[in-house]
């Protein structure tokens, strides 16, 4: 069977078991037990089928439904198949985690029809191959994910958060729609196999690229475009929150790749540069209001803002460098780029899930009343570390490999035959590393308070660890984690189908070992994660034996020193305020930062501070009294009297038979 | 991976673990003579880490396996850090398994452990310190990356032996970007390794510290290993900035000769590059903590020039 035949039985498959899921209604624990884990295989399965389908020629196939002169035509590439086995991955652990979680949830059947639709429409828009079915499964994807969102409908910010999500979604999804008139460029052909045959004329090229930067880009969360993305995940349960983070902005990365690189085909390069700028300002507004954030779900959501940033800015390096016609470098630029997806998939979904065990188990989202939990619930804590590690870009897990390959091709930038843009590289290089020195601070933060120190709130005694389901999800999530980072050249081998594709080069350096990543040349740059845990495993395991060997292991349990001081209470440790402070001082001018202190003799102190997003005051507020304003003079026109509609109607026609005569 | 290379790489290594404390020492002693002072001796360190090892460990009750796992993998970090720097010769095994960026990350791994360490018991200080600590690293590590990309970009490549050979191995000729990146490196390595202006590593004043507030409730060996991790981080440090800004001397490859020969030069700039961090302590005075990030991102800026000033002038 070609590839493209299984993935689209597989989507069905996914919407059969959400169906079963509303059929029977009346035994949640059916759904636990059997839909979701048949789910999680389904899910297993299409990755097993994605990679199969990276190393083959591409498939296609046309599908006898849509509307009668317009079939559905679905199409099944290396690019295709890179972001259905990311899905399939993930899917699989999530929805395994979920057969527990979800166990006695309100409503649901439903929530599993939904949550199996989503999925379903995900994997369609990955094999869409023309802007009809494209755009049905995307609406399809927007539709389902909001009805995951606001679930328990009943909070009125839950139902604000969706409203504000479902309305960006259609500002971005009118983009795209446009976007793809661009691309047909008057042909009324709307198939991908048409627009990528067509070479569109640069205007319309230029128009299609920055239709398709806001469009997709509304969807990924790109700065100015972020502000649903902090409310909506949150509001989501948890394993919903982790599809939403790790696959749903992959599928607009995915958009963005497909509509630039392959349908447009011939990039400019200051298109680059627009997007180089646009996902750095993401990347450092996400981490920045990140580490001042109180609540766990929402830190985590800027910090997607965060890693979408730096996907972006991988993507504007891709862009430029291909716009000035670098083969190799372009194909460097875009490995960073994928595999930086297939990362930030797998440790957010992780983290996510790992937040929704500890919400499961404390009905606690806010880090001021969180802590010490490692005791609790270790297993969640030791998955939850192996995810923060990988977040934070540190070797030898995942995270870093994309970012060393992200940072190499920032070092083989100075030659670049653009002498401004030569310059704007080291600010571009030093803004990377900033936001990766910050994502490490972000998340001693996000463990250092919910795991780690004693509890804030006395609850916090009676949680419990996940259950089995929630483990085996959390440990699939991490193995995978580990394993990317460790085996980076099998990474990057399954990445050389798509650059080949869509740059006409491959990265993999020659001339070492499979131990070494070494791209481009070897000489200049290598980095080897087995060789190097290998290596710290040995000196730590060394001197632990050392130790243990030439002194006494002795310890004694007391109270804790502090100084000498013997009060100590949990709210001595640092809020999740109080570690925010240093950012929120340094970069202060990002914020906009309201508060009132109590007067020294005040006997009922209160201290509130808030810090908000100036994108929302400067920019949505006006255009939403705008647009009040607007909608308020067309409101004259609306009498409520049936005599005055009449009249309108009548003067209508008058006008009509004025120019149709 | 040949034989020579290999026992070269462990002399290397077993050479840093041993010199650590030694630098540490030096330092102390030209601090105390710079103070008028009468200085504790130069293996005092020595006799420190031997006093902590065979004390007994307090945990705080609450303490959890991180806290006791820490310690051997901060040292663990450092460890490798100071095998990858090349110190005495170039071309080892290591080097071509970590190159700069790595061996970045490796210390920000190191920073990153010894923070939840600071937060494990749950005390004020320990997560005052912490907060301290990750607050001047989200601004140092930058700087430091940098620094090296600087020399990167002037030897094309990435990885630290290569940029010792082509620096120490080049024509005579001055660099404008190394003296902006030389200062930067110079603001990062004092923050790093606590030192005036921004800690102070002879206080135990609570309110100062940053260092010290974290590793407050360790105690016996744990303290022992951390305190050697302290003592290699300035070595480490010390070791690249002499790799970047003074690297003549150091062989290439396993030359037995060659390291033999490199040796008292390494000794010599150790010695000059201590007294000179005495100096630069004794002339400066402790900053108020906000003022740090000033600092900091002065240093960061300069590396950034240094980054500009290859690409304009150099480039």
């Amino acid at each position: 069977m070609p590839p493209i035949d299984a993935t689209l039985l597989a989507a069905g498959a996914w919407i059969a078991v959400g169906c079963c899921g509303v059929a029977f209604p009346r035994s949640p624990a059916f759904a636990g037990r059997v839909l979701y884990p048949a789910g999680a295989a389904i899910g297993l399965a299409l990755a097993a089928i994605a990679l199969a389908g990276l190393f083959q020629a591409p498939s296609a196939r046309v599908l006898p439904l849509g509307l009668p002169d317009l079939p559905f035509h679905a199409r099944l590439d290396a690019l295709s198949a890179f972001f259905l086995l990311l899905l399939g991955g993930v899917a699989a652990g999530v929805s395994v985690f979920a057969s527990g979680y979800m166990r006695g949830a309100p409503s649901g059947g439903l929530v599993c029809l939904c949550y199996h639709l989503f999925l379903a429409s995900m994997a369609l828009v990955l094999v869409a191959d023309d802007a009809y079915f494209f755009m049905v499964a995307w609406e399809a994807m927007a539709l389902s994910s909001f009805f995951l969102v606001t679930r328990d409908h009943r909070h009125a910010e839950i139902r604000r958060a969706g409203y504000l999500y479902i309305l960006i979604a259609h500002i971005g999804a009118i983009s795209i729609l446009l976007c793809f008139g661009a691309l047909q460029a008057g042909t009324g052909d709307y198939s991908f196999e048409a627009m990528r045959a067509l070479q569109a004329p640069p205007g319309w090229a230029t128009l299609a690229f920055l239709l398709a930067l806001a469009g997709f880009g509304a969807k990924a969360g790109i700065v100015p475009l972020h502000v649903w993305l902090p409310e909506a995940h949150p509001a989501a349960p948890s394993p919903v929150s982790a599809l939403l983070s790790a696959v749903m902005l992959k599928t607009a990365v995915y958009g963005m790749l497909r509509v630039t690189l392959d349908l447009i085909g011939f990039p400019v390069w200051w298109w680059g540069v627009i997007a180089l700028a646009v996902g750095l300002a993401s990347a450092l507004f996400g981490i920045i209001f990140a580490a001042v954030q109180t609540d766990m779900k929402r830190l985590l959501a800027y910090s997607s803002i965060e890693n979408i940033g730096l996907i972006v800015a991988g993507f504007g390096l891709t862009l430029l460098f291909r716009g000035f016609g670098m083969g190799a470098l372009a194909a460097l630029a875009l490995t960073a780029t994928l595999y930086h997806c297939l990362n930030h998939a797998f440790f957010k979904s992780l983290l996510f899930l790992a937040t929704g065990s500890v919400l499961h188990a404390t009905g606690e989202r806010s880090l001021g009343r969180l802590g010490g939990l490692i005791h609790r619930m270790p297993w969640v804590a030791w998955c939850a570390l192996i995810g923060t590690v990988a977040i934070a870009g540190l070797p030898p897990l995942n995270g870093f490999v994309s970012e060393w390959l992200l940072l190499q091709a920032f070092l083989f930038t100075p030659g670049l035959p653009q002498g401004y843009v030569n310059m704007l590289v080291p600010v571009a290089a030093a803004a990377v590393a900033l936001t990766a020195a910050l994502s490490g601070y972000v998340m001693v933060k996000f463990f250092g308070i919910v795991f780690l120190g004693q509890p804030r709130d006395p609850s916090l005694a009676q949680a419990h660890d996940a259950g089995p389901w929630e483990k085996a999800g959390l440990v699939w999530l991490s193995a995978v984690c580990i394993a990317l980072g460790l085996a980076p050249r099998l990474v990057i081998g399954m990445l050389e189908p798509i650059t080949r594709q869509l740059t006409g080069y491959v990265i993999s350096g020659e001339g070492r070992s499979w131990l070494f990543l070494a791209p481009i040349e070897p000489g200049r740059a290598s980095y080897s994660p087995l060789l190097f845990l290998a290596v710290a495993s040995l000196l730590i395991a060394a001197a632990w034996l050392v130790v243990r060997a030439f002194y006494h292991g002795r310890a004694r349990r007391a109270p804790a020193w502090d100084c000498g001081f013997p009060w100590q209470g949990a709210r001595m440790q640092d809020s999740a305020e109080g570690f925010g402070q240093p950012v929120k001082v340094v970069f202060q001018p990002a914020f906009r930062i309201e508060g009132e202190a109590p007067a020294p003799r005040d006997s009922r102190p209160r201290y509130r501070e808030s810090a908000e997003d100036r994108f929302w005051f400067w920019l949505y507020l006006p255009l939403a009294r705008l647009t009040e304003r607007v909608t308020a003079l067309v409101t004259v026109l609306q009498r409520g009297r049936i005599s005055v509609y009449l009249m309108y109607s009548f003067a209508t026609l008058l006008v009509l038979l004025f120019f149709v005569r | 991976m040949n034989l020579a290379g290999a026992a070269a790489q462990f002399t290397e290594l077993m050479l840093a673990l041993l010199l650590a404390p030694l630098l540490t020492g030096w330092v102390n002693q030209c601090r105390a003579w710079l103070q008028n002072r009468s200085a504790p001796g130069l293996l005092q360190p020595y006799r420190v880490l031997a006093k902590l090892f065979d004390k007994e460990v307090v945990l705080a009750h609450n303490a959890s396996p991180l806290f006791r796992t820490a310690p051997y993998l901060i040292f663990g970090c450092l460890a490798l850090a100071a095998a990858i720097v090349p110190t005495l010769a170039t071309g080892l095994p290591l080097n071509a398994a970590a190159d700069a960026i790595a061996l970045v990350g490796l210390l920000a791994l190191a920073r990153f452990f010894i923070a939840l360490a600071g937060m494990d018991v749950g005390t004020a200080f320990g997560t005052l310190g912490a907060r301290r600590e990750m607050m001047v690293g989200f601004l140092a590590e930058p700087a430091l990356l940098m620094v090296l990309f600087t020399a990167s970009l002037i030897s094309q490549s990435s990885s630290l032996s290569t940029i010792v050979d082509a620096l120490g191995h080049r024509e005579f000729a001055i660099y404008p970007s190394m003296a902006f990146a030389g200062v930067a490196f110079t603001m990062v390595s004092l923050a790093e390794n606590a030192r005036i202006p921004v800690d102070n590593p002879a206080t135990h004043l609570e309110l100062t510290m940053i260092h010290e507030a974290m590793v407050l409730e360790y105690s016996g060996r744990h303290l022992a290993m951390i305190e050697w991790a302290a003592s290699l981080k300035l070595f480490v440090y010390s070791c690249i900035g002499l790799a970047l800004f003074f690297p003549f001397g150091i062989a290439q490859g396993g030359d037995w000769l060659g390291i033999v020969l490199a040796l008292p030069g390494l000794l010599v700039k150790l010695a000059l590059g201590g007294a000179a961090l005495a100096l630069i302590e004794m002339m400066s005075a402790k900053m108020r903590i906000f003022r740090a990030p000033e600092f900091l991102g002065t240093a960061f800026l300069l590396a950034v020039l240094a980054m500009l000033v290859h690409v304009l002038l150099e480039g």
